[in-house]
């Protein structure tokens, strides 16, 4: 096991009017060169478990409990600045959303990928320069784009760059949030089969966080499903999709439409997901579930293991009630 | 679809100008422009819905633009209901503008967040004087709130924008759109912004007000599976162009042109046993500004010869009904 996430909770303080608790009670597993996909709405707590795990969080969040293990370590009882030195970016690295758009317009691309591994490593400038147009290639582009500033790319090359970046201190896990989201279908695809593609020449674990069902259908061995702060349901990419078990998880699939299936009714799931400063009581799903019953308002399900390997968050199912 | 054609476009062009510096015009460089839509003819028939989908920057949304006569077109013709749009003025426009409306994509910027819903909903109306009186105003509100079953209706009058849910909120942007019973709306991506779980909803919603008031919807989406599913027919549009158009299963199910392929073969879909297979086009969409000769596609093609640089393909029909834009056919 390369990770281990165990009962992780972080909530972020709103003054005056308590905690949103983005993340609360989420636990997973991820070996080596596993890729698990993480999907859900937006307001789920998926790019807040992302950042948790690397421990960039606003100075208004507080991680409550929970352990990450990283190959048995805890990374969150280490001191900061240990954690800075030996885990985030060497080891666990990521590429945040949005972050094609932050690279720095006046600084070259081949600088900024340079600026990351020399705060981390000491190395001559050159050594790492060199070291930048080798990762420029890694992820398929060319070498000359070191040189180039990030308004001369288009939205894919500078997808690319910023996966680079993030593959600067050959880390042992990368998490991508939302890496696709604002790129067209065909940059997207091929933004999608180079991550299948480093995951596997490079041994990579793949923590790939998206909204987009098809997306995480494509790339995950194992998916997670998010539901107003916890995973709802947990287990491989063909249990999710083929045989998913928990409400959520099926009305989620109804509602979005493929492109290879006949025309259909597209089903809604009613309601909005509930605000994370007061969820629901119980299950958390329960005032949009049309199976609820007495026990759903009261009682939170725990995930358990409906199957080998398959877990799921529902009083229908699981040991308890079943 | 030709006995009763709602809306006519034929030949419509716009090319946005580029500025040039003082240097440039010292220098005597030409001008140049953007040709965001460069000729695009099609029809419309009255109950329909019509999608325009490609990728951004394809002129999707220039062309939704310019069928409202929200921008001047450069060239070209669009007629609506039997009338000349382009040539609309005074009274007359404003007649158009009760028949044709628009949704768009970001319910959170299109509501005036000063607004409370009911003056959201009826400001149209009070433009186009349907409305005298605050009774016939609530009248009027109440009854779009409950077409877009935001039910009860009398709760969300006096609401504002931000304290309604994105979903509640483009509910709000159609109710705006229907409130004067329009013939005709331009839909421009109106689920993208949207959750998941509510997209749906907000599709069915369009397609139930399309049946209650006989609308034509105009669809513009990225989505190709979401045209698929609410969609009659569809429209492919590549660089200011549209490559393909047929049947909304002609097209997405047995695509013809090798963008159109390329694409559709590119979009992941929620199944793990299936995979995006290789894809073969090349490269990224080049500048409008730059347009490639020929056939516009050419550079990124695997099947381009030499007529394709030379000569720009029209659509033809290469079966009853779906129309492509391709020297192979």
């Amino acid at each position: 096991m390369l990770l281990e996430v165990r009962d992780l909770r972080m909530y972020y303080e709103i003054e005056g009017k308590g905690w949103v608790k983005a993340v609360d009670g989420v636990s997973f597993t991820l070996d080596k060169e596993e890729s698990l996909g993480i999907v859900g709405e937006s307001g789920c707590g998926k790019s807040s478990l992302a950042t948790t795990l690397i421990k960039v969080l606003p100075t208004n969040a507080k991680i409550f409990s929970g352990e990450i293990l990283l190959d048995g370590v805890d990374i969150l009882k280490m001191p900061e600045n240990r954690l800075r030195r030996e885990i985030r970016w060497q080891k666990i690295a990521m590429v945040f959303q949005g972050s094609m758009n932050a690279l720095n317009p006046i600084i070259k691309v081949g600088d900024q990928i340079v600026e990351a591994i020399l705060t981390h490593k000491r190395m001559s400038k050159r050594r790492a320069w060199k070291r930048a147009e080798k990762l420029l290639k890694m992820v398929g582009l060319d070498s000359s784009i070191a040189h180039r500033y990030p308004f001369e790319l288009s939205g894919g090359q500078k997808q690319r760059a910023v996966i680079a970046m993030a593959l600067a201190l050959r880390p042992k896990v990368l998490i991508a949030d939302e890496p696709t989201t604002a790129l067209d279908v065909i940059v997207q695809a091929q933004i999608l089969k180079l991550l299948k593609n480093l995951q596997r020449e490079f041994g990579l674990s793949l923590i790939f966080i998206s909204h987009d069902i098809s997306a995480v259908s494509e790339v995950s061995d194992k998916v997670a499903v998010m539901y107003a702060g916890k995973i709802v349901e947990l287990g491989s990419v063909e249990d999710i999709f083929l045989r998913p078990k928990h409400p959520y998880t099926k009305a989620l699939l109804r509602a979005v439409p493929g492109i290879r299936e006949e025309k259909k009714e597209l089903k809604s799931i009613p309601g909005t997901p509930p605000n994370l400063l007061s969820p629901p009581s119980g299950c958390r799903f329960h005032p949009r579930c049309p199976y609820a019953f007495g026990r759903c308002r009261e009682v939170e399900p725990k995930l358990v293991e409906a199957e080998p390997g398959h877990l799921v968050a529902c009083h229908l199912l699981g040991g308890e009630t079943a | 679809m030709s006995n009763n054609v709602l809306l006519r476009v034929r030949g419509l062009k716009k090319w946005f100008p580029i500025r040039r510096s003082p240097i440039d015009i010292i220098k005597g460089r030409p001008q140049l422009y953007l040709k965001a839509v460069d000729g695009v003819d099609f029809d419309i028939a009255s109950r329909e819905i019509f999608c325009l989908a490609g990728e951004s920057g394809c002129g999707k949304t220039t062309t939704g633009r310019l069928v409202l006569k929200l921008i001047e077109p450069t060239e070209g013709e669009i007629v609506f209901d039997g009338e000349d749009v382009t040539k609309l003025e005074g009274e007359l426009l404003r007649n158009f503008r009760k028949k044709a409306q628009i949704i768009f994509q970001d319910p959170y910027e299109a509501l005036n967040p000063q607004m409370n819903i009911m003056d959201i909903i009826t400001e149209p109306l009070l433009i186009h004087g349907v409305v005298h009186s605050k009774d016939e105003k609530i009248e009027y509100a109440i009854k779009a709130l409950e077409d877009v079953a935001l039910k009860p209706a009398e709760d969300f009058l006096y609401r504002f924008p931000h304290e309604l849910s994105g979903g509640q909120r483009q509910r709000v942007a159609i109710a705006r759109a229907i409130v004067l019973k329009p013939k005709f709306i331009v839909a421009d991506e109106p689920v993208s912004m949207l959750d998941m779980s509510i997209r749906a909803e907000i599709l069915n919603l369009m397609l139930n007000i399309r049946e209650k008031y006989n609308l034509a919807y105009l669809f513009i989406t990225h989505d190709l599976a979401v045209a698929k599913h609410i969609c009659d027919r569809i429209a492919i549009m590549y660089l200011g162009k549209i490559v393909e158009t047929g049947k909304a299963e002609q097209v997405i199910d047995n695509p013809l042109h090798p963008y159109t392929k390329a694409l559709i073969s590119a979009i992941p879909v929620p199944d793990p046993r299936s995979k995006i297979g290789d894809i073969p086009i090349k490269g990224e969409v080049p500048s409008p500004v730059n347009v490639p000769s020929g056939c516009r596609f050419h550079p990124r093609c695997p099947y381009a010869f030499g007529r394709c640089r030379e000569v720009e393909p029209k659509l033809v029909e290469a079966e009853p009904g779906h129309l492509v834009a391709c020297h192979l056919f």
